[in-house]
């Protein structure tokens, strides 16, 4: 099993009436709630989490890409795995990822992953999302219809750019480029493992499938309702006659809460949850899906964008949210139960746990964090030993790489230079 | 109104006709146009009528090989060519006025006729256009029309916007329709027209609602300026929607394009 605590930076200071004087936590929200004061605290709290997980044994430290969304402060993930890359010895840094068709030309997400790759080591575990509708259409301008279309058109360009150690031209509908030549170029090769996090799509099962990436559910409606989407998956891997039907083929996002026990969990954690739930995750449909955005198969599919429930997230209870399989929470052991159902239930191999959620502060998400590290997740390293050797899908660091900040003391600079 | 298919060199095209007279063609807007539009009605009393659906559009196929403003504009001419039409009168309403303005600016001895009724294509600071592509289905009628009330009621025909088997419906034609007008208007329905528009030589008749809150009455005018000789007719109490609001009116203001 490989473990991520990933962290989605969410704003913790929306109002109580957030959900009823604005439309959107998300493309159009009030800037004026955010206040960068503030925000110095949470990014430095946010970092501080990251890192302070990297040292409890987690494989990996997540992070992904939004945009005009205040539970997402993240518009650039590569700058907080940069900040990442200095301050983390050993763990993975799963940027989860870029979404390639926003970067103009997208050769940029290839120079930005390797220059992470090399700073880090070769500890880099890349992503490449074609972006929530919100993102991609509504901030970012993308033409629904044709994001896609410009997605796959980046992928190539970005993985040519990778692998091909000479100049080559590109010419692309939405890219023309007369030199690609990127330098520096990542550590692993042929080039650092990608998952692609997906919403339901048919043809993005398939395009992980042709290119042995690992498909990622990152959901926030939990394991009961992601059940259905993941069987649609590994349904599709068995119909193409995948050479393998590993668990690291797939992965999925949880919101984890872990305290004594379930009555503490609840105690601790409930408000900064129903925060999450009730507050962070109040989108204006209208933003949820632009037109053109899905195609017409995955509509008629039936799967409803996650961000538009039929009947909202509102008013969501404690007990909603543990009896739906939103969160896994409560005692080390209730923790470890449903998170055996959920990995044996979805088959999968990577689980991103969300153990920050909506206002937490950051003692409760420490304290949540160790308890899982030490007594839930232990139990669950070996749920499918048949694959274990499976390193397809996570990076491979260099053995031997250097310690940041290793300078020869001042008084030794003289003689070092011969001065 | 009678719906028939044309072969052209992208896809088979959909379109109406009906009427009898000179040759007219409709380009419709964002929204589509159904063969019981009450303008098409009434413009066939006068005309012949031939109102094409853009691929995506109604029961048409989808055409991928048309991406930007350029392959639209050329599609609707191999459109009127595979009708065999020449020097039809060139209507278009919101979305296909801001395509016959292209193929008139594009090809300027082929089009002596124009009739833009509320066209996109311009884009204007002070008066945003507002963004179709996130208004919910219940939220349309306020957008639309002079008379709220009235017009929702003509545009839905007594359905339920909010009503689970109609949105699922919705959501599918809203994907092919939206999908593929979304190439030319998202995510601002502008395209460099206001470049090109001196090029147009047609006699051209604007049409406009007097309160268009879509569409601002405001774009009327800088059309007007941008098209030398052309002339316009704002019709009051009405928004948008011209075809359904107000399509006698509409009819007879087009008529001037006759002969």
């Amino acid at each position: 099993m490989k473990f991520t605590w990933f962290n989605l930076m969410p704003w913790p200071y929306l109002p109580d009436d957030f959900r009823e004087k604005n439309r959107s936590v998300w493309v159009d929200i009030d800037s004026r709630l955010f206040d960068p004061v503030r925000g110095h605290e949470v990014y430095n709290n946010h970092l501080d989490l990251l890192e302070y997980a990297s040292t409890l044994g987690f494989d990996g430290i997540g992070c992904n890409e939004h945009h005009q969304n205040a539970y997402g402060l993240m518009p650039s993930p590569n700058l907080i795995a940069a900040s990442l890359a200095r301050r983390t010895k050993d763990v993975a840094l799963v940027v989860l990822g870029n979404s390639i068709a926003l970067y103009n030309p997208p050769i940029r997400v290839a120079e930005e992953f390797a220059m992470l790759d090399c700073v880090s080591g070769g500890r880099l575990v890349g992503g490449f999302p074609v972006g929530t509708s919100m993102d991609t259409n509504f901030c970012y301008g993308q033409i629904p219809s044709l994001t896609r279309e410009k997605y796959l058109e980046a992928h190539d360009l970005i993985i040519k750019a990778w692998r091909e150690p000479d100049p080559f031209a590109f010419n692309g509908r939405y890219t023309k480029l007369r030199h690609v030549n990127i330098w520096p170029r990542p550590i692993q090769k042929p080039n650092p493992p990608i998952h692609i996090p997906g919403g339901g799509s048919v043809a993005t099962y398939d395009f992980c499938i042709d290119h042995t990436y690992s498909y990622s559910y990152l959901s926030f409606t939990g394991y009961i309702r992601g059940k259905a989407l993941m069987d649609g998956y590994w349904d599709q891997v068995a119909k193409r006659n995948a050479p393998d039907s590993s668990p690291y083929r797939a992965g999925f996002a949880q919101t984890i809460c872990v305290a004594d026990t379930d009555e503490e969990a609840e105690r601790l954690y409930k408000d900064h949850v129903l925060y999450f739930y009730n507050r962070c995750l109040h989108v204006y449909p209208g933003f949820a899906d632009a037109p053109g955005y899905r195609t017409i198969k995955t509509i008629q599919s039936g799967a409803l964008s996650q961000y538009a429930p039929v009947r909202g997230f509102s008013n969501l209870t404690w007990k909603d949210l543990i009896e739906g399989g939103h969160i896994i929470a409560g005692s080390p052991e209730t923790v470890r139960q449903r998170m055996e159902e959920m990995i044996k239930g979805l088959r999968v191999g990577n689980v991103f746990g969300l153990f920050h959620v909506g206002n937490m502060p950051k003692e409760k998400c420490m304290y949540s964090t160790k308890l899982f590290a030490e007594k839930v997740m232990p139990k669950l390293r070996n749920m499918f030993p048949d694959y274990a050797d499976d390193d397809r899908f996570w990076c491979k660091p260099l053995a031997k790489r250097v310690t940041p900040g290793d300078l020869p003391a001042e008084r030794d600079v003289p003689q070092l230079v011969g001065a | 109104m009678e719906a028939k298919t044309v072969t052209t060199p992208h896809v088979p095209v959909r379109y109406f006709e009906g009427g009898k007279g000179e040759p007219l063609v409709f380009l419709h807007g964002a929204g589509g146009v159904m063969a019981n539009d009450p303008l098409l009605g009434k413009l066939a009393e006068k005309f012949h009528v031939y109102a094409p659906l853009l691929p995506g559009y109604g029961d048409s196929q989808e055409c991928g090989a048309l991406r930007d403003m350029l392959d639209f504009t050329l599609h609707t001419w191999d459109v009127i060519d595979a009708l065999k039409l020449k020097n039809p009168i060139l209507v278009g309403h919101s979305m296909g006025g801001m395509m016959a303005a292209e193929m008139a600016a594009v090809a300027p001895h082929d089009v002596t006729r124009l009739g833009l009724i509320a066209p996109a294509g311009l884009w204007l600071d002070e008066y945003p256009i507002p963004d179709l592509f996130s208004t919910m289905p219940f939220e349309f009628p306020a957008l639309m029309f002079h008379d709220v009330e009235k017009g929702a009621a003509l545009m839905t025909a007594g359905v339920s916007l909010d009503d689970p088997e109609w949105l699922k419906g919705f959501l599918v034609s809203n994907a092919r329709q939206l999908g593929m007008a979304g190439r030319i208007l998202f995510p601002i329905p502008e395209r460099g027209l206001s470049t090109r528009l001196y090029r147009i030589k047609a006699k051209t008749l604007l049409v406009w609602g007097d309160s268009d809150k879509v569409v601002a009455p405001a774009y009327a005018q800088a059309f007007k300026q941008g098209i030398a000789g052309s002339e316009l007719v704002v019709i009051p109490e009405a928004g948008h929607l011209l075809n359904f609001e107000k399509p006698d009116q509409t009819a007879a203001a087009l008529e001037r394009l006759a002969g």
